[in-house]
């Protein structure tokens, strides 16, 4: 017990931190689901954040409140970017998110009510360690079934191929409108348990850099399952203390570290590195049966 | 009448790909769509499935006007479909890809597997069974566990039909169900084909191989550069003198 005390005084934020990194991987993994690229949800993040933060600072709501609220308004925010948006197919949600992370993040330096560049200073401190795994583990949960479901195949289904998915009767604008507010929900949650961790937060959390590290949580660990984002979260996350212990100090460093590992993972394994345990399908390889001969 | 085609064109730009092409397509029948390449008859395929929408003109679908309806309405109304340039789910096993087929008939709640009931758990393993029939009629039960993207050519286009074949629909599109298979797998595919229709599915289907179309269907209607060249029973479409003249070359009558 000793020891477990003493390793969280020193890491207990880096264990905070991973676990809500595994949270945004997983609202951006949603999204990736349904084939759609979202460079918004560390915008949904900061939409929750600040709503929690002053809905419980300004107006003394209760915190599960405050965190309902801003998950809320993080889908609804989504919802009415995704609808006209995902009506069109490829890269159309990738631009119009990037755009609208930029207009989140310069709104909240500009207005009074967020306190600006300094950022909204003084939320109280309600959040804690438990509260976020077992956010967690319900999200992981919830997602896992998700995919079992009606939803969950119509996703694969559009990720795969659209227009055959489309033909077969799969609603495709309003299940990626879904995929999409589904994942800002999530987004808007991890925001407000992030606003009531550290006393503030402020528009530097939630700028592009931090969209595309989700991305990359997610393609290092693999967007086939549930487990990938959440994988990715924590070695990423995790990396720079453990290169510390080894001597590498953080810095400049760390974006090499990391894209270098986003590079290996790329080249030699495109499905990111759950699938190293995933079940493998029957393959052909070596199956002579299945090799196209039947030309004729 | 099942499916009724109305004076339907379509322009891509300057292209008239379409030109009031008009037929109907009776409850039961193994209908045929025959024509040179470019005459059309992808196009027409698309936009009775509702991917693409036409220029002007109308479909009906059991009496029902189906021109203006994206596709997944058009498919919930009970036409499925194949595609010429094939498109699986690569990524997930034959299984799985009639599974997910399986859109419109299966409801999949979300709550009852939250909780982990036995409903869930005995919907899901209904589900795979009538995958798995699906796939056995097909003929490609044992690829259930094979990629998609792992089959040969000819099984891919057989897992396609399986897919479709999932939610059970009332019109069946096959664009070029037998492109590329040797014989005995066209011998096959037109024995599902028959006990499709024997079932009473309804079948368009296009194809290129006029042996297979002539032995197989019931009617048979011929494009050319976007037109209808004639609609009737096999034995007159191949004595036609114009279809003779622009699809099947010479003046030699195919029967």
């Amino acid at each position: 017990m000793a020891f477990l005390s003493q390793f969280f005084a020193i890491y207990g934020d880096l264990v905070n931190f991973i676990g809500i990194n595994a949270l945004l991987a997983l609202s951006l993994y949603v999204t990736l689901a349904a084939g759609q690229l979202s460079l918004g949800n560390a915008a949904f993040a900061a939409i929750g954040g600040y709503t929690a933060g002053i809905l419980t600072m300004h107006f003394h709501a209760p915190y599960a409140a405050a965190l309902a609220a801003g998950a809320l308004l993080a889908g609804a925010v989504a919802f009415l970017i995704g609808f006209p948006v995902l009506r069109l197919r490829g890269v159309y949600l990738a631009m119009a998110t990037l755009a609208f992370g930029e207009v989140v993040r310069i709104a909240a330096i500009n207005l009074d009510i967020t306190g600006g560049a300094q950022g909204l200073v003084g939320i109280p401190n309600y959040s804690r360690g438990w509260l976020i795994y077992l956010t967690l583990a319900a999200v992981c949960y919830l997602l896992a079934k998700l995919r079992q479901s009606r939803f969950g195949w119509a996703l694969e289904s559009i990720r795969e191929d659209e227009t055959a998915a489309a033909a077969m009767g799969v609603d495709t604008t309003s299940y990626k409108t879904l995929a999409f507010a589904l994942g800002a929900v999530i987004a808007g949650l991890t925001g407000g348990i992030y606003a009531h961790l550290h006393f503030l937060i402020a528009p530097r959390d939630f700028g592009f850099s931090v969209a595309v590290d989700l991305l990359v949580f997610n393609i290092v660990g693999g967007t086939r399952r549930w487990y990938g984002p959440v994988f990715g979260a924590i070695l990423l996350t995790a990396l720079p203390e453990v290169l510390r212990g080894v001597g590498v100090t953080a810095g400049p460093l760390r974006m090499f570290v990391n894209g270098l590992i986003l590079l290996l993972v790329i080249l030699f394994l495109p499905n990111g590195l759950v699938s190293l345990f995933m079940p493998k399908p029957t393959t052909t390889a070596g199956d002579q049966a299945v090799v196209p001969v039947n030309k004729s | 009448m099942l499916l009724e085609i109305a004076e339907v064109t379509r322009d891509f730009g300057g292209v008239r790909a379409l030109d009031r092409v008009s037929f109907t397509v009776e409850t039961g029948a193994i209908h045929g769509l025959i024509g040179p390449n470019g005459a059309g008859k992808t196009t027409l395929i698309n936009i009775i499935s509702g991917i693409t929408r036409p220029t002007s003109g109308g479909i009906r679908f059991r009496g029902k006007p189906i021109e203006a309806l994206p596709a997944y309405r058009v498919a919930a109304l009970g036409v499925a479909r194949t595609f010429q340039n094939i498109r699986l789910f690569p990524a997930m096993t034959c299984l799985e890809n009639v599974i997910a087929g399986q859109h419109l008939v299966a409801k999949r709640p979300l709550l009852p597997r939250l909780l982990n009931l036995p409903s869930a758990r005995s919907e899901e393993r209904d589900q795979r069974e009538r995958a798995l029939a699906c796939l056995s009629r097909a003929g490609i039960d044992d690829r259930a566990e094979f990629l998609g993207g792992n089959l040969s050519y000819g099984e891919r286009r057989r897992l396609e039909i399986a897919r479709a074949l999932a939610s059970s629909p009332r019109l069946l599109l096959l664009d070029e169900p037998v492109a590329g298979m040797h014989r005995s797998g066209q011998q096959q595919v037109s024995a599902l084909i028959r006990s499709l229709a024997a079932d009473g599915m309804t079948i368009l289907l296009i194809e290129h191989n006029m042996a297979f179309v002539m032995e197989l269907c019931s009617r048979i209607t011929v494009l050319n550069f976007g037109r209808v060249i004639t609609t009737g029973v096999p034995a007159d479409v191949a004595c036609h003198p114009q279809v003779i003249e622009a699809y099947l070359g010479g003046n030699r009558c195919h029967v």
